[in-house]
């Protein structure tokens, strides 16, 4: 511990939805812009995030996530109608339109970035058997491993984040 | 304060954290001594180039608003 400060950041990252992609993306590029020693460890539906090709397409979906603004013209739209076919892929489009037009860097640009300053991913060994994930499927420069690689990092002067 | 900068970096537009993130790798390709002036309009910086200099040890010198514009003066520590 340098000063009783932490001088590392380990980030579990569980989820593939398009909104819970940008904060661990976020603060681990941060962090490591900031000189700290950052891992992210990607589990379950958060190996989405690594899909070669399939993670600039994250979804987000409207149905059960009512803090998202829901309002076509001046009308505000119950969120039950999410059920309905195209409300995800209304709801996708609809985020990308707000990080762009705030001129907010896309996954891959996070993931390039991520990389570049030495964050280091890993896919998590179980998710990838249980969900039949082969790693040609991934994007290059991750690491493989399990749940002790995570907690091994984390276990020194840490701060600890869960996505 | 006039301070010159040996190097300029505009993230006019740029949201967070891509500002601090463009600041880091400009800041390593300087030498120690010398000032970086990076300009932003993403309000969030002024609270995150105090952060960041203050977690990593390089100095703010001066930063300015103007214009919606702000300019972060930012010499090499180390």
């Amino acid at each position: 511990m340098e000063n009783g400060k932490a001088t590392r950041m380990a980030i579990i990252a569980a989820h593939g939805t398009l909104d819970m992609a940008y904060p661990p993306l976020i603060l681990a590029t941060a962090a490591a812009a900031m000189d700290m020693e950052v891992t992210i460890f990607f589990t379950f539906y958060g190996l989405e995030i690594l899909k070669k090709g399939k993670n600039e397409h994250l979804q987000v979906a409207p149905l059960g996530n009512p803090a998202m603004p829901a309002v076509v013209g001046d009308m505000h739209v119950p969120n039950i109608v999410g059920v309905l076919p195209g409300m995800t892929a209304m709801a996708t489009s609809m985020m990308h339109e707000w990080m762009k037009r705030a001129n907010v860097a896309s996954i891959p640009e996070l993931l390039d970035a991520a990389r570049e300053l030495g964050v280091k991913l890993v896919a998590c060994q179980m998710t990838m058997d249980v969900l039949g994930v082969k790693k040609e499927e991934l994007i290059e420069g991750l690491e493989i491993g399990g749940a002790a690689t995570f907690i091994d990092f984390a276990s020194e002067n840490a701060i600890t984040l869960a996505f | 304060m006039d301070i010159k900068a040996d190097q300029v970096l505009d993230c006019s537009g740029l949201s967070c954290p891509m500002p601090i993130i463009k600041t880091k790798k400009a800041i390593d390709a300087l030498q120690i001594g010398q000032v970086l002036e990076m300009i932003a309009t993403d309000p969030g910086s002024k609270s995150d180039m105090d952060a960041w200099t203050k977690k990593t040890g390089h100095q703010l010198l001066d930063s300015q608003e103007a214009g919606g514009k702000f300019m972060f003066f930012i010499q090499k520590a180390k």
